[in-house]
Order: C-alpha cells, then structure tokens, then sequence
C-alpha cells in the first residue's frame, strides 16, 4: 500500500519522467564541470586528474604544449571520448558521460574541429541550413521547408561570420580562414550555450585573426566559449582567463600575465634549462 | 511537398520527358507498324528494352547509396534477387495445375522432390497484393536488419563493401540448396499467367513494358525527391563528413539506415519486374559479380546524378547485348577497358560529359571572396 502511495505522489518527479531535453541549469554558475577526469590509451595517459570549471558566458583560453591533451578534453566533453573515471557535468542536471554525441550537440555544445570541416559540396547557406537548430530527426529533416525565419537566422549569421557575399558559393571554393569562419557561423546555428573551438586562427592570415578575434569576443556573454590555441598573440587579444594545460592536467590559471609569469608554465614552454 | 518538389525541377522534366516519349514510341512502333516494316519493334525487344529499365531501376537504388550516401554497397544484388523471388512465389502458385506433374498447389520442383506440402513461408503468395507488399517488405527488412547492425557499429567504407559482399554471396549459396524451397539450382521458372494475363503474349510483354517505365519514373521521383530534401544534403554531409554531421546533432546511423532501405525496397521492386520479363529467378542474380557490374553501371554513368545510373545500365547492357552476340569472349574485357578508361577520363562518367555541371554558378561568386576577405 505505501508503495502505491507513494508511486501516486504527485510533488515526486521520477527520473524517467524528466523529459530528455530539459534546459541547462546553470543556477550555480558553471555551466561546464569537469572533476578527477582520467584518460589512457594504452597505458598513455593523456588525462590525468583534470579538474576545470567554466562558468556561464566566459571566454576562456586553454594553452598548453603538443600532447597536453587539449584535444582529448574536447573529445571527452563532446561524447567522442569516454573517460576512464571522472565526471562531466553540462550545467548541474546534465551528465555528459551518459549522452551520445548528437545528444549532446543537441543539448547545446557546439564543437569546431581543428582542421576546419565544411561540407565541402554543398553552399556555404546550405551548411549553415544543415546546422540550424531543429528538428533533426529522420522523418521531420525529410519534409523540412525553409521558412523565411530560418532564412533571416542564416542571413544573420552570414552578416556575422562576414560570407553573405559568398552564400550561394560551394564551401569547397573557400579559402583556409573562411572555412574557419564558416565553421564557427555553424555553431552558432546551434544556438549552442557552449563553443568549443580549437585552433581557430592556425593558418590565417593577420588580418583574419583580427577578425576572428573580434567574432569571438562577441559571442562572449551571451554564449560560453572555450578556445584551444597556440598562437599566444591570439591568445593575449582575446583573453581574460587563461588556463595551461600540460601532461593532462592543470597546470596553471588566471590573467594571461599571471600565467605568463607563472615559472611552472615557463619551464614547460621554454624547456628545463630556462 | 518532398515527392512534388523535383517535378519541379529542370533536369527531371527531361528525364521524365525522355522516359515518357520513348515509351510512347516503342509502344507505337510495336502496335502499329506491320510485321516486316524496318521500323517495327518486335516483342523481343520489347522485353530486352524492358529488361534495361529493370537495371536502370536498380542503378537508380545503387547511385542513392553510393552517390549520395558515400556507401558502395557490392551487394544490391540480392535486394533484386530476393524481390525476383517474391514475384517468383507469386507466378508459381499462379500456375496451379498447370505444371508438368498438374498438382493444384505444389510447384513443380516440389513434387519431384517428394514434398508433401506447401511450406509455410510459400503461404499467402496465391494472393497477388500479398506477394506484392512481400517484394517490398523483405528486401526492406533484411536492409533494415542488415543496416542497423551495420550502421550502428560505425562500419564503414571498405569493410562495409566488403560484409555487403559476402551478403549475397551467402544468401547465393543458400538458394542453391534445395532443402531451401526455393527450386535451388534451377530457380524459379515456367511461369504461365500474371493477374490473369498470359506472360507469352505481346501484348501482357509490352504492358509489363510500360509497367517498367513506370515503376523507374517513380523510382526516380522518389530518389530526386529525397535528393533535393534536406535529407538529401544530410546524405551528402555524411558522406563528406561523418563526424561533422554527428557533432552537428543528426544521428548519422538513422540518416544512413533510412536511405539504405528505400533503396533497397527500389532494388527489389526493379527485381520483382524484372522476373516477369525474363521469365525465370534463379541463384546466379545473387552472385557478387552481378552486384559488381551494378555498380560499374553507375560509375559509368555518372555518380550521384541518377540519371547518369539510368544512362549507365541502358548503354552498358545494350553495349552487352550487342558484344556477346559478336564476339562473347570479349565482353568481360571490352567492360574492364571501358571502365578504366571513364573513370581516367571522365571521373564524372557519361553524364558529366552530356550536362554542363551545377558549378558553374560558383564562377559569378568568386570576384566577391576578395571583398570578404579584406
């Protein structure tokens, strides 16, 4: 009897009554927490007791040496990777460590590869139209319409990524930094809470960097986002909190000139002898 | 609409024009030109023409895969072989006492091996729209099966080929046994009516004809159709690039798993009119190098234009027809040196060199990129 009662209570929420795609809490602040994370590949440890907070709408750079296991972080926290131990939380309700990676795209994370990936046959509208946030089921994605809504978001992200005059251009035809750009306008089709991007300005020309730099900050604040990026230049220009990364865990955090002053983190860039 | 929307377009008026008129016209010259006129088209070739619209049908279901979805199945083949079976069932059972042995219910090859009664899974093909949904339905299934063990374990590329592959060569060599039911070696054959129109005359071969013709236009509607959807873009974004596509939010998988079902129930609809025509199924339309020539169609013709696979399967099997009466020997090698030579020359095969391609808009782009940049 008391089983009943207490299966008909209605003030109780059952886990599996929650629907799926409940909105990010960030009530507490970080809106992306990663804690004792561990991760090896045969035997290699690429992640080693990584703790990392990043909290809603802040800009943060991670810098660190080849091999620091700035990549396998973003691996793990968009599903690619699962980590040994450890845990990964999206805001305090989402546990990213049972979620595939389109639910977690889903979700909200945004992902920019390090070599940038367009669809290279289809026009850079048509990227962007497959990015938008819908519904991306089989059945719906086949009898999807283009509405003028959804034109405007697209126009609107082409504005900001600085393509509007190439829409109807092949991808493929881009060059190196617009691909970079393309790719960073289709996470914001998302409407993603989180970007993730690494190495958006490898190969890019100044000019571009100072463009990218600027898309970047824009997007602080209203979106979380997460650089990975060696060039330091880069870096200094966007950066308001730095975090180093070196043989899979933290090494050092705080101001781009608290780090850079940092002797762990000189030691590490500049070799033992420094 | 997703199936209203490529009638619409340019290119599919014309191959639906095209397809249209020549069926118009076949069937004109067939009807009313008199036996001995040069212009008279003779049933034979009535049912040869309707023997390439088969293949063109089951080029259109490969191209879906390969053209668009990146996957190179080698094993479409038996989705045609297995809706070849199912009509097959269907124009058994039509024939009732009629056979050799004249048993009501049991096929020939049944009685001579003693069997007493009908197999279950024989059951239900008397009924013409029983065998009808079953031509779509187990392609369909053994594709969804097949699919989502394949999909879902990530196997692409080469090793997926590869498992396609072995797919038809197993379920050729069971259809070889006897204990299968399914006439084994021999196959299915001495069929006698169709819906109640005798499969020997000119008339019901020319029906079955324009039945084809049909049957590849709305093949065709259907794949332009899931083409030019947004679907369709998906198919090429996981071609391109899988991961992209997944981290973007779509599942992959069931992008993949949809596409490869379609066209396998568009194989097996080419198989289950094809069988009619040529009168007999047998276990040889599961062998690989059946699937292999498939794929050579589409390459030939044009990848990921469909009409090129169209294109493909009708040049190449009247280039066959043609080279095996001359000189048979031949044949094998005049295709292999046919296909290095297209895929050297003309990596976009017969139709990139009939239609100027899509891209040429990019050129009125390019000035603009510079303003961007700076």
């Amino acid at each position: 009897m008391s089983i009943l009662q207490e299966l008909t209570n209605r003030d109780q929420v059952f886990e599996f009554l929650t629907p799926a795609q409940s909105p990010v809490d960030v009530r507490h602040g970080p809106i992306l927490y990663l804690e004792d994370v561990n991760v090896s590949f045969d035997g290699f440890k690429a992640i080693n007791n990584l703790n990392l907070t990043i909290d809603d709408g802040e800009l943060r750079c991670i810098i660190g040496p080849n091999g620091a296991g700035k990549t396998t972080m973003m691996d793990i926290i968009t599903g690619k990777t699962r980590p040994d131990t450890g845990s990964v939380w999206f805001g305090s309700r989402h546990n990213l460590l049972n979620l595939s990676e389109p639910d977690i795209a889903t979700l909200g994370i945004g992902r920019k590869f390090q070599k940038p990936t367009v669809f290279e046959a289809l026009t850079v509208f048509e990227n962007l139209e497959l990015a938008m946030a819908a519904d991306k089921r089989v059945f719906p994605t086949l009898t999807a319409l283009m509405k003028p809504e959804y034109r405007d978001r697209i126009d609107e992200v082409l504005e900001m990524i600085g393509l509007k005059a190439l829409r109807q251009a092949l991808a493929g035809i881009l060059s190196h930094g617009q691909k970079q750009w393309l790719e960073i306008g289709m996470l914001l089709m998302q409407k993603p809470r989180l970007l993730l991007v690494d190495e958006p300005v490898a190969g890019m020309t100044e000019q571009e960097m100072e463009r990218t730099a600027e898309l970047l900050t824009s997007l602080a604040g209203k979106q979380s986002v997460v650089v990975v990026e060696h060039d330091m230049g880069f870096v200094r220009s966007i950066a308001r909190k730095v975090t180093v990364l070196h043989q899979g865990s933290v090494l050092a955090e705080g101001s781009m000139d608290q780090v850079s002053n940092h002797p762990e983190v000189i030691k590490v860039y500049l070799g033992e002898e420094a | 609409m997703w199936l209203t929307r490529p009638l619409q377009e340019r290119s599919t008026r014309i191959f639906l024009g095209v397809l249209f008129a020549s069926l118009v016209i076949v069937s004109v010259l067939h009807v009313f030109m008199p036996q001995d006129s040069a212009l008279h088209v003779s049933a034979y070739t009535v049912t040869l023409l309707g023997k390439y619209l088969c293949y063109a049908l089951l080029a259109v279901a490969v191209d879906l895969v390969w053209g668009y979805l990146g996957i190179l199945s080698l094993g479409h083949g038996a989705f045609f072989a297995l809706g070849g079976y199912a009509m097959g069932m269907y124009l058994m059972r039509q024939i009732g006492d009629r056979g050799v042995y004249g048993d009501p219910t049991l096929p020939d090859f049944m009685v001579f091996l003693n069997w007493q009664e009908l197999p279950w899974y024989w059951l239900g093909f008397d009924m013409p729209w029983f065998a009808f949904i079953m031509v779509l339905l187990v392609p369909g299934i053994l594709a969804l099966v097949f699919g989502f063990l394949a999909f879902r374990s990530r196997v692409t590329g080469v090793y997926l080929s590869i498992i396609t592959q072995a797919l038809t060569f197993a379920l050729m060599l069971a259809f070889f046994r006897n204990e299968m039911g399914l006439g084994g070696n021999n196959g299915l054959t001495d069929f006698k009516d169709m819906l109640g129109f005798d499969l020997r005359t000119d008339a019901t071969r020319l029906g079955l004809f324009i039945a084809t013709g049909v049957a590849l236009a709305m093949g065709y509607v259907i794949c332009r159709g899931i083409v030019t959807s947004k679907l369709g873009r998906v198919s090429i974004a996981c071609r391109d690039a899988e991961a992209r596509t997944r981290f973007l939010g779509y599942r992959v998988e069931r992008v993949q798993l949809f596409v490869f079902v379609v066209s396998a129930m568009l194989a097996g609809v080419a198989g289950a009119l094809y069988v009619p025509q040529v009168g007999i199924i047998n276990p040889s339309e599961f062998s690989p190098l059946f699937s292999i020539e498939v794929v050579v169609w589409v390459a030939l013709g044009g990848r990921a234009t469909l009409y090129g696979a169209v294109i493909g399967a009708i040049l190449v099997n009247y280039g066959k027809t043609v080279f095996t009466g001359i000189m048979p020997d031949a044949w094998l090698f005049a295709l292999g040196g046919l296909f290095v030579l297209v895929t050297v020359f003309l990596p976009k095969g017969i139709a990139g060199l009939l239609f100027k391609p899509k891209k040429a808009k990019v050129a009125d782009n390019t000035p603009p990129e510079q303003e961007a940049t700076a």
